[in-house]
C-alpha cells in the first residue's frame, strides 16, 4: 500500500526532455504522409513510389503520423513544441494530405467519431460502472434523427400521411397540444406534491397515467403536424433545408439523451450483468425497429442520400485553400467533429472533477456505501446514461452526414462491443486512454487489417486464411492477449491501475471475485478528487512523461 | 379460422415453442452453470455450442452412407459433440479466464468476447478448407418424418397426441427426450453426487470451500466441462431442429439463451430451464401474431413478423425484471456491508 500514499516522493529520475526528438519525428512523419498521399509525386518517384503506395506501408505511415499527437501528449517537451505538433498535425498536415486523398479525411473523421463514442461510453462504464452493451442504440437515434429529415425520406413520410389523413384537421392538432400541455402540467404538479409529502400509491399511479397521456398527446400532435404539412411534400424532394443542421444537432443530442433516460429509467435498478443483458436487448430492439419501420427508416435498404450542413463561408474558405467542391462537406465535418471532440473532452474533464463525477466514481466503487453517504442512485446513474447517450447522438448525426447513408447494419451489437473494447483497450476511466483506444481499434479495423489483406492477396495464401478475411480472429487475439498481459489498458487511469495491481498482497478478499471492488472502498487513502487532479496535471503542457 | 381449428393450432404453436424452448434451455444451462460459479457471462459459450453443432454435422455426414441404426448415429454424434465441446470449454477456461480470476469483472468479459470472435473465425476456416460454409444436416432416415407415422409401432402415444391435435416430427420427440434425459442426468450430478456438492460449495464461497479441502480450480474446470458438454448436446439438437448451421449462427440463439438464463434467475438451474421454455413459447407465439391479428381484425398485428421475436423476448425480460429483479426463480441476495 505504500505506492498509494500521495505524500510519498515521486520517482527520482524524471523523463528526459524530448523536444528535439518530438519535432524531428513530427517533421519526418508529416513529410512521409504528404508524399505518400500525393499521387503525382508518387508517379515520379518510380520504385520508391510503388513501395509507398503499398497498403501496409500506407497504413503504417498513417499510424506513425497519428502517433505524433500521442507523443506530444506523453513526452516531456517544451510547450511550444507540444502545441506545434498537436495543432499542426490536426489542423494543417491532415487536411492538407486529405486534399489529395479524401479517404484520409474520412478515416480521421471516423476515428474521432469513435473517440467521442468511447468518451461517452467511458462515462457510463468507466466512471459510473454501469455495463452498457447497447450503447450504439443512441448512436442510431442521432443518425436517424438527421437521416430521416435530411433525405427524400421526409417527403415520403409526408406523402404517406397526406394519403392517409384519417380525419385529421386543425382541431386534432389543438387537441393534441391541449393534451400534451395538460398532462405535462399535471406531471409537474404531482412531482411537486410528492416532494413535499410522502408519495402515495395513488400519486404514483396518477403520475404513470399522466405520462401515458403525455405520450399520447405528443403522438397526436406529431401526427397532426405531419398530416397538415403533407402538401409541402413536393417541395422537400431532397430533405429539409441544410441550414437546419445546427437545430438538428441540438435535437439529436436531446433525443438521444431522452432515449437514454427512457431506457435507463426502468432498467437502472438492475445491477451488473442483468443491466448488461437488458441494455444489449434494448439496443437490439432499436435496431430491429429501424429494420422494420419501413415508412420511417426505409427498412434494411437504408436511407440515402443524406445531406450535410450548408455553410457558405466555410465552403469559400475551403475553395481558396484549394479543395474540390465535392470535398467541402468532408472538410467541414472534419473541423466540426474536431471541435466537438474537444468540447466533449472538456465536458468530460469538468464532469469528472465535479460533484457528479465523484458521485459516479463512488457508485462504481461501492453502490451501497455511496447510497449510505447520500448519493441519489437512480438520478446519478440516469445522468451518466443520458450524458453518454447525448455524445453518441451528436456523433450519430455526423456519421449520417459523412456516410450520406444510414442502415440498421451500422448499429448492430458488434459496434457496441467494438466501442466497449476501445474503452477497455485504452484504459477504463482514462480520457486520453479511451481516445487512444478508439484510434488504435479504428485504424486496425479500417486500415491495417484490410491493408494486410490487400498486400497479401497475390501471395498465393488460400482464400480462407487471407489476413483480410481474418479480421475477427486477429481482433479477438488482440483483445485476449491485451486483457491477459495488460488488463488496465494502454494508458491506464492511475487510480484504476492501482486497484488492479495492489490486490497482489490482499489475497483474502481478492480470491472472491468481488475483491477489487471491496478493497478499493476499504484501505484506499486515495481520494477521487486527488486522482483526477493528478491526471489533469499529467495532461497539462508540462506533462511529466510517466505513462 | 374458427375456434375448432384455432385450438389445435394454438396447441401446436405452444408445443412447437416448447420444443424450441428445450434447445434454448440446454444452451442456457451452459451459461447459468458458468455464471453460478464464476459470475462471468461466458460469451464464448455460443461458439462452444456451435462447435458442438459442427461436430454433430461431421458425424452425421461421415456416418450417412453407413447402414447402422439412426439412433446409434445420433448417440455417436451427441457423445462426440459433448466431448469436443466440453474439452474446448475447459481449454478456454484454462487459457483465457483462469489467469484473470482476480481481475475486475469487465476484464474476463472482454476476454470472453475475444475468444468468441476467435472461435468464429477458426470454425469458418476449418470448414472453409473443405469448401463449406452453411452446414446442412443430413439426418438419419425417417427423423424428419412425422412422429408415429406407422400406426402399428406406437399406437397408444401417437394416437393420444393425434386426438388432441398435436402433430410432431420424430426429431422433435427425440429432441425433447434427449433434453429431458440430459436434464435428469444434470440434476442427479449436481444434487446427488459429491462432485455436485463440491461445485455448489465453490459457487457459494470459493475461499471457504478451499478451506474445507475442495480444489476450487478443479471444480471450476469440472463446471466448464459439464457446461461445454451441455453446449455440445444443444448444438446437435439445434442443428437437427433448424437444419443448417454456420460459424456465425451461434450469436442469435446464444443471446436468447442468455436472456433465458437471466429470465429464470441466473445461476439457478431450474430457472434456466423455465426461462428457456417461456422464451421458446413466446417466440413461437409472436411468430404467428399475424394469424391472431387476422382473427381479431387488427391490421397492425399482421405486419408483426418473425423479426419481432427477439424484441418480444427482451420486452418480456424487461417486464419480468422490473417486477422481480432477480428473475423468475432467482433468490434475492441480501447485501452485506
Amino acid at each position: 500500500m505504500t505506492a498509494v500514499n500521495p505524500g510519498a516522493p515521486r520517482r527520482a529520475q524524471s523523463a528526459p526532455d524530448r523536444t528535439f526528438l518530438l519535432v524531428l519525428i513530427f517533421l519526418v512523419t508529416s513529410a512521409l504522409l504528404l508524399v505518400s498521399h500525393n499521387g503525382d509525386l508518387l508517379e515520379n518517384l518510380g520504385g520508391l513510389g510503388a513501395v509507398l503506395r503499398n497498403p501496409i506501408v500506407e497504413a503504417v505511415i498513417v499510424s506513425l503520423f497519428l502517433a505524433n499527437v500521442l507523443f506530444a501528449y506523453l513526452w516531456r517537451a517544451a510547450a511550444w513544441a507540444k502545441a506545434l505538433v498537436g495543432l499542426g498535425s490536426l489542423l494543417l498536415v491532415l487536411p492538407w494530405a486529405g486534399q489529395e486523398d479524401t479517404s484520409l479525411l474520412d478515416l480521421s473523421i471516423q476515428i474521432m467519431i469513435f473517440a467521442a463514442l468511447a468518451l461517452g461510453l467511458n462515462i457510463v462504464v468507466g466512471l459510473a460502472g454501469l455495463l452498457d452493451l447497447g450503447y450504439v442504440a443512441f448512436f442510431a437515434v442521432g443518425a436517424y434523427t438527421w437521416g430521416i429529415f435530411a433525405s427524400p425520406r421526409f417527403a415520403e413520410i409526408l406523402r404517406y400521411y397526406g394519403e392517409n389523413p384519417g380525419g385529421t384537421n386543425a382541431l386534432t392538432l389543438a387537441l393534441g397540444l391541449f393534451l400534451t400541455a395538460i398532462t405535462a402540467a399535471s406531471m409537474i404538479y404531482i412531482r411537486r406534491l410528492q416532494r413535499s409529502a410522502r408519495p402515495t400509491r395513488a400519486s404514483s399511479w396518477s403520475f404513470g397515467l399522466a405520462s401515458f397521456g403525455l405520450v399520447a398527446g405528443l403522438l397526436l400532435t406529431g401526427r397532426a403536424l405531419l398530416v397538415l404539412n403533407a402538401s409541402r411534400a413536393a417541395g422537400l424532394g431532397a430533405g429539409i433545408d441544410p441550414s437546419f443542421f445546427w437545430l438538428f444537432l441540438a435535437l439529436s443530442v436531446l433525443s438521444a439523451a431522452v432515449v437514454g433516460v427512457l431506457i435507463g429509467l426502468p432498467v437502472l435498478r438492475l445491477k451488473g450483468d442483468y443491466l448488461a443483458i437488458i441494455t444489449l436487448g434494448l439496443g437490439e430492439v432499436i435496431r430491429v425497429l429501424a429494420n422494420n419501420l419501413d415508412l420511417y427508416s426505409a427498412g434494411s435498404q437504408g436511407i440515402t442520400p443524406i445531406g450535410s450542413a450548408s455553410v457558405p463561408w466555410f465552403d469559400r474558405l475551403a475553395g481558396t485553400l484549394g479543395f474540390q467542391p465535392d470535398q467541402y462537406y468532408l472538410l467541414f465535418l472534419y473541423v466540426l467533429v474536431l471541435v466537438l471532440v474537444a468540447v466533449i473532452l472538456l465536458v468530460n474533464v469538468r464532469l469528472d472533477r465535479s460533484r457528479i463525477g465523484r458521485a459516479w466514481i463512488a457508485i462504481r466503487d461501492d453502490e451501497v456505501a455511496a447510497q449510505a453517504m447520500g448519493v441519489p442512485l437512480v438520478q446519478t446513474k440516469l445522468i451518466a446514461f443520458a450524458t453518454g447517450a447525448s455524445f453518441a447522438g451528436a456523433m450519430g448525426m455526423i456519421f449520417a452526414a459523412k456516410q450520406t447513408f444510414v442502415s440498421p447494419e451500422s448499429f448492430n451489437i458488434f459496434q457496441s462491443i467494438g466501442v466497449l473494447s476501445m474503452v477497455i483497450l485504452g484504459g477504463m476511466g482514462s480520457f486520453p486512454g479511451v481516445i487512444l483506444g478508439a484510434a488504435v481499434v479504428t485504424l486496425l479495423n479500417l486500415r491495417i487489417l484490410p491493408g494486410l489483406g490487400e498486400a497479401t492477396a497475390n501471395l498465393g495464401i488460400p482464400q480462407q486464411v487471407n489476413p483480410g478475411q481474418l479480421q475477427r480472429l486477429i481482433f479477438g487475439v488482440i483483445l485476449v492477449t491485451m486483457m491477459l498481459l495488460r488488463p488496465e489498458g494502454l494508458l491506464p487511469n492511475k487510480r484504476r491501475a492501482l486497484e488492479l495491481h495492489h490486490d497482489d498482497n490482499q489475497e483474502d478478499d481478492s480470491a472472491q471475485g468481488t475483491g477489487p471492488a471491496l478493497t478499493a472502498g476499504g484501505g484506499d487513502v486515495f481520494s477521487p478528487g486527488y486522482a483526477t487532479e493528478q491526471e489533469d496535471e499529467h495532461a497539462g503542457t508540462t506533462g511529466r512523461g510517466t505513462p | 379460422m374458427d375456434l375448432a381449428t384455432l385450438l389445435p393450432f394454438v396447441v401446436n404453436v405452444i408445443v412447437g415453442g416448447l420444443v424450441l424452448g428445450f434447445v434454448y434451455a440446454i444452451i442456457a444451462l451452459g451459461y447459468t452453470m458458468v455464471y453460478g460459479v464464476l459470475q462471468l457471462i461466458n460469451f464464448a459459450h455460443s461458439e462452444v455450442f456451435v462447435t458442438g453443432a459442427v461436430v454433430g454435422f461431421e458425424v452425421f455426414r461421415v456416418l450417412a452412407p453407413n447402414p447402422i441404426n439412426g439412433y446409434l448415429k445420433l448417440l455417436i454424434a451427441l457423445v462426440a459433440a459433448m466431448i469436443v465441446s466440453g474439452l474446448l470449454n475447459v481449454l478456454i477456461e484454462r487459457l483465457a479466464y483462469r489467469p484473470l480470476r482476480n481481475a475486475p469483472k469487465l476484464v474476463p468479459l472482454i476476454t470472453a468476447i475475444g475468444v468468441s470472435l476467435i472461435l468464429q473465425d477458426v470454425l469458418r476456416i476449418i470448414e472453409g478448407f473443405q469448401g463449406r460454409f452453411d452446414l446442412t444436416y443430413t439426418l438419419p432416415q425417417g427423423f424428419s418424418g412425422r412422429f408415429c407415422a406407422a400406426q402399428s409401432s406406437c399406437a397408444g402415444l401417437g394416437n393420444a397426441l393425434r386426438t388432441i391435435g398435436i402433430d410432431l416430427q420424430l426429431k422433435d420427440v427425440i429432441l425433447i427426450a434427449v433434453s429431458l434425459l440430459s436434464l435428469a442426468v444434470l440434476n442427479y450430478l449436481v444434487n446427488r453426487t459429491r462432485l455436485g456438492k463440491a461445485i455448489r460449495a465453490v459457487a457459494q464461497d470459493r475461499v471457504t470451500a478451499g478451506l474445507m479441502g475442495i480444489d476450487a480450480n478443479r471444480m471450476i474446470s469440472a463446471t466448464f466441462l459439464i457446461g461445454g458438454a451441455l453446449g455440445g448436446i444443444s448444438g446437435v439438437l439445434f442443428g437437427m431442429k433448424f437444419g443448417t448451421v454456420n460459424a456465425y449462427s451461434g450469436f442469435d440463439p446464444g443471446i436468447i439463451a442468455f436472456t433465458a438464463a437471466v429470465l429464470g434467475g441466473i445461476g439457478s438451474i431450474p430457472g434456466a430451464v423455465l426461462g428457456g421454455l417461456v422464451l421458446g413459447v413466446i417466440q413461437n407465439l409472436i411468430g404467428v401474431t399475424n394469424v391472431f391479428g387476422g382473427l381479431l381484425g387488427v391490421a397492425n398485428l399482421e405486419s408483426i413478423d418473425a423479426s419481432y421475436q427477439r424484441i418480444g423476448a427482451f420486452i418480456v425480460l424487461v417486464l419480468i425484471l422490473i417486477f422481480k429483479p432477480t428473475g423468475l426463480l432467482g433468490k434475492s441476495n441480501v447485501e452485506k456491508v
